[in-house]
């Protein structure tokens, strides 16, 4: 598919821990051989638990940390450290906690406008007041709050502060951590209407992190399900949603609470917990918690197999 | 539990530090100091270093034989003690600011690298500065100063590399502590390198410790001054510095109290005005001690 | 008999710029073997309010009710002495952050077992055996290896179970829950609210869960209470909730929920819940109300009507009722 913006190649990320003067040290695996592509003005989900490399994925796509194997492009261009500072701009990324993500010692003028000084050399100070001010108002921030600091907002106002300077650059690719999870309720659906929004007018292509299936139900396109840094299952969103067929899937599907009590569910009861990263099992990494989970499971790992609905079990649900 | 979100930060600040009211005295008192070492010429009634002969050891003006031209009698020299105090506020002044400045700017450059460097430039730093806070930090300042020779330049070299050390570990947690932050990151994806890292992103929110640090080592440096000021290693005769006045003054404890008794209050009042200002300040800038 | 009965209960803070009130004439009646969920968004007082019936609030609180009885008890009348013999026995509370709640340097069965010397005065013998058989209750596997761990050494589903195993050690007739899934992940959540909604079964205590979390509420209150503001704003078993919400505030909050909705752009609630500044002279949700008059915004509502679902509203939704 020639129109992807954002392309990735069997990407993985192993961080050595401890170590130190005497041992060696260890690996983690954060991140193995994932591999996906968004198409401009869509979005991909992706699904996991802590621990299933979700933020270890936002970290090599906006260029904070490179892979340690596997390429990914942006636009057609090859992503290598060496470039890292000409494709700033095409990749920026929102945090969750919007009380850590904005410096609480700069005022709102500088927090926008910091991107801009660094990478815009060519604009005079009035040039990047107006785009700031332009921006501000893109996301709906009154143009008061110009010379506040952060400290003076509420967690929404912050995340539609965190949401402008990521859009600051006009870049191609926006990465959202889990951007409404530390929200509450009535502001959530303030900030994804926002998102939806701006992804209409600026035809921004977004990579949805989130642990949240009905966050990810009503924003994404397309869903990538992982699992101790592994995807596990990839489609677009009906395909995930409504016949999921890695197990994992289905019963990350049947523990999310529904807001209907009329509707009593069977609760598929997983046991166990999620093995350490540190000793990632042989086989299938669900193999541990899997319900079908057979002999052939434990000692050979699935591949991500199928057409378009792709799923890494040897078992998997409906066929 | 949102405390104060209206108010600026400043409002806040002043809030936090006027619940401890040891703090506020001490603020007056280092007020008066400042202010007394400021204008020390025109409060002084005489030349700190002229001599009445014909009035040696006269006692304070309300004790018997005393004189109310010298308010707090005069030295083993004839001179006047109240002008040579209030000079010596300006010695002890001029020591604190200049030892805080360079040690905490050396402190903080050096902390910043540690905390962002590789481990082992990061280990090569700490471990010197262990090595400098392995020794007693008035006889390494004794060492030094004997080195480089006795003077009150190099008395204050040597206090302020003996509180570095502080000032680097302080600032080296306070990074580490900081740099895992989002906003950091956030900084990083947005293009910045690390000179505006360090020192745009970073340094502004660990200085509240560090302020900390600073008050209270300008005690430490006043104390430490005088110190060696009267062990004969830091400003030398006739400079009305109160460490060198005390040392002068060392045998006529018992004949003439005063002369003792004065420069060693001076010391004591100023340094503990300037450490309940420290620890005032330590409340309102400690989000931790924070209540509520 | 009800359980516990609270009335009118408000709890005031002294902070930098005044006196802050963040529970504002709460009602809150429990029957036993009851599950109240407590709903409300950040700033809505809900933890605050319970914790001021445990006791825990800092110096700054003042707590002020008409009534506290816990089991026809008088709790306001009691010493604090003869309270924490109720606190902790009789009454137990789960936090959010299982990881922080635990004494990092203390191994699980040392702290397990603290209680049950402290409330029930049993031998050692008979502790390691009350510690185990809790264990296996709250479904730890392993027990006897689990019990000398250190909290660090477990995830934190096992520490929020080991919390559990705590609060419930001396058979609490009451289990307050604060937002007890909130940090866990999704498959981990539904383990403890599992064994959560078990456990009450079991034993017939009450359970009050505090949480912001409308699919949790759903699938495991009876009877729910609204807070807004530090206001209870509406209480109704959990089916009517869901089906028919009297107070405009619930009908938002649910109109706001992704999974609920039916258009790409979410129906949103403008505004931001009032802070200490900018409170209301009327209703406390005027502001961002789509039905308030000139009334709402003047006049602080009444409280309607059971059948109305106890709503402090003047124009309730949701027709004759």
């Amino acid at each position: 598919m020639s129109a992807a913006v954002l392309m990735a190649e069997g990407l993985s990320r192993v961080y050595e821990i401890g170590g130190g003067l005497f041992g060696k040290p260890r690996e983690i695996r954060a991140l193995s051989d994932v591999s996906f592509e968004i198409a401009r003005g869509r979005t991909l989900a992706v699904v996991g638990e802590s621990g299933c490399g979700k933020s270890t994925l936002a970290r090599v796509v906006t260029m904070i940390e490179p892979p340690s194997a596997g390429r990914f492009a942006i636009d057609g261009t090859d992503v290598t450290p060496g470039r890292w500072a000409g494709l700033r701009d095409a990749v920026q990324i929102v945090f969750q906690d919007p009380y850590g993500s904005l410096n609480p010692r700069q005022r709102i003028s500088a927090i926008l406008d910091e991107p801009l000084k660094i990478n815009r050399k060519s604009l005079s100070r009035a040039e990047r007041e107006a785009k700031v001010r332009e921006v501000m108002a893109l996301v709906g921030l009154r143009p008061e709050f110009h010379d506040r600091y952060p400290h003076m907002f509420s967690g929404g106002q912050r995340q539609r502060i965190a949401i402008a300077r990521a859009l600051m650059l006009e870049p191609r690719v926006l990465v959202l951590d889990e951007p409404v999870s530390a929200l509450d309720l009535s502001v959530q659906s303030q900030i994804l209407n926002l998102l939806m929004e701006l992804q209409e007018r600026l035809g921004l292509t977004y990579l949805f992190i989130s642990h949240d299936l009905s966050v990810v139900r009503h924003v994404c396109d397309e869903v990538m399900v992982m699992y101790l840094g592994r995807a596990v299952e990839t489609g677009a969103k009906a395909q995930v949603f409504d016949s999921p067929r890695h197990p994992y899937t289905l019963a990350l599907l049947s523990a999310t609470p529904v807001a209907d009590p009329a509707r009593r569910k069977e609760r598929i009861k997983l046991t166990g917990e999620l093995p350490s990263p540190l000793d990632i099992p042989l086989g299938c990494a669900f193999a541990a918690r899997c319900w079908k989970a057979q002999d052939r499971c434990r000692a050979e790992r699935p591949d991500l197999e199928g057409d378009g609905h792709k799923v890494a079990c040897f078992f998997p649900e409906g066929g | 539990m949102s405390v104060a979100l209206r108010q600026g930060p400043l409002a806040e600040f002043w809030y936090y530090f006027r619940e401890n009211r040891g703090a506020v005295i001490g603020l007056w008192v280092f007020a008066a100091f400042a202010f007394v070492a400021l204008f020390a010429p025109l409060l002084a009634p005489y030349d700190p270093t002229q001599q009445f002969r014909q009035s040696v050891l006269l006692p304070p003006a309300w004790i018997a034989g005393g004189d109310w031209a010298f308010p707090l009698g005069t030295d083993p020299l004839g001179r006047d003690m109240l002008s040579r105090l209030i000079h010596g506020a300006r010695y002890s002044f001029f020591v604190g600011i200049v030892v805080v400045v360079v040690a905490a700017s050396g402190g903080i450059l050096l902390g910043l690298i540690a905390g962002f460097s590789p481990r082992w430039l990061d280990s090569l730093i700490m471990r010197l500065m262990d090595v400098i806070l392995a020794f007693p930090s008035l006889l390494l300042a004794l060492v030094l100063v004997a080195i480089l020779g006795p003077s009150l330049t190099n008395a204050m070299i040597a206090i302020a590399l003996v509180l570095q050390p502080h000032y680097v570990r302080l600032t080296r947690a306070s990074v580490l502590s900081e740099r895992t932050r989002d906003y950091v990151v956030s900084a990083r994806v947005a293009g910045a390198r690390l000179p505006r890292l360090m020192f745009v992103t970073v340094l502004p929110n660990c200085l509240a410790p560090i302020i900390v640090q600073a008050a209270l080592s300008f005690s430490t440096a006043i104390l430490d001054a005088a110190a060696l000021g009267f062990l004969g290693m830091g400003a030398q005769p006739p400079t009305p510095e109160w460490g060198t006045m005390l040392a002068e003054a060392r045998e006529f404890i018992l004949r003439a109290w005063w002369v003792v008794t004065f420069p060693g209050v001076a010391i004591l009042v100023t340094v503990l005005a300037i450490n309940l200002m420290g620890d005032g300040l330590r409340d309102a800038l400690d989000p931790k001690l924070k209540r509520s | 008999m009800a359980l516990l009965s609270i009335r009118n209960l408000s709890v005031e803070f002294a902070t930098a710029s005044g006196s802050f009130r963040a529970v504002d004439a709460i009602d809150v009646t429990v029957d036993p073997g009851d599950i109240l969920a407590i709903v409300g968004e950040s700033g809505s007082g809900k933890s605050v309010s319970m914790l001021a019936l445990m006791g825990l609030l800092p110096w700054t609180a003042t707590v002020t009710a008409d009534e506290m009885r816990f089991d026809g008890k008088d709790l306001r009348a009691m010493t604090p002495r003869t309270r924490r013999r109720i606190i902790g026995k009789d009454i137990a509370m789960i936090f959010q952050e299982p990881m922080s709640s635990l004494n990092p340097c203390f191994t699980v069965g040392f702290q397990i077992k603290e209680g049950l010397k402290k409330h029930l005065g049993l031998d050692a013998r008979a502790r390691h055996a009350r510690a185990l058989e809790l264990m296996e209750m709250v479904g730890i596997p392993d027990p006897v290896r689990r019990l000398s761990a250190y909290p660090h050494q477990m995830s934190g589903g096992m520490s929020q179970r080991v919390m559990i195993a705590m609060a419930i050690a001396c058979r609490p007739r009451l289990l307050i829950a604060d937002e007890p899934t909130t940090a866990l992940d999704v498959t981990i959540q539904a383990q403890i609210l599992d064994l959560l909604t078990a456990l009450q079964a079991e034993t017939g205590m009450a359970l009050i869960l505090i949480t912001h979390d409308m699919g949790v509420v759903a699938e495991t209150a009876r009877r729910v209470s609204v807070q807004y503001a530090g206001q209870k704003v509406e209480e109704q078993p959990v089916g009517p909730l869901f089906a028919t919400p009297h107070h405009p505030y619930t009908s938002a909050l649910l109109a706001a929920l992704p999974e609920r909705a039916t258009t790409r752009l979410l129906p949103t609630i403008p505004g931001v819940v009032p802070g200490q500044f900018d409170r209301p002279p009327g209703c406390l949700f005027a502001p961002r109300c789509a039905f308030a008059d000139a009334t709402c915004q003047n006049t602080p509502p009444p409280v309607q009507p059971p059948a109305k679902g106890l709503v402090r509203c003047h124009y309730p939704l949701g027709g004759p009722a």
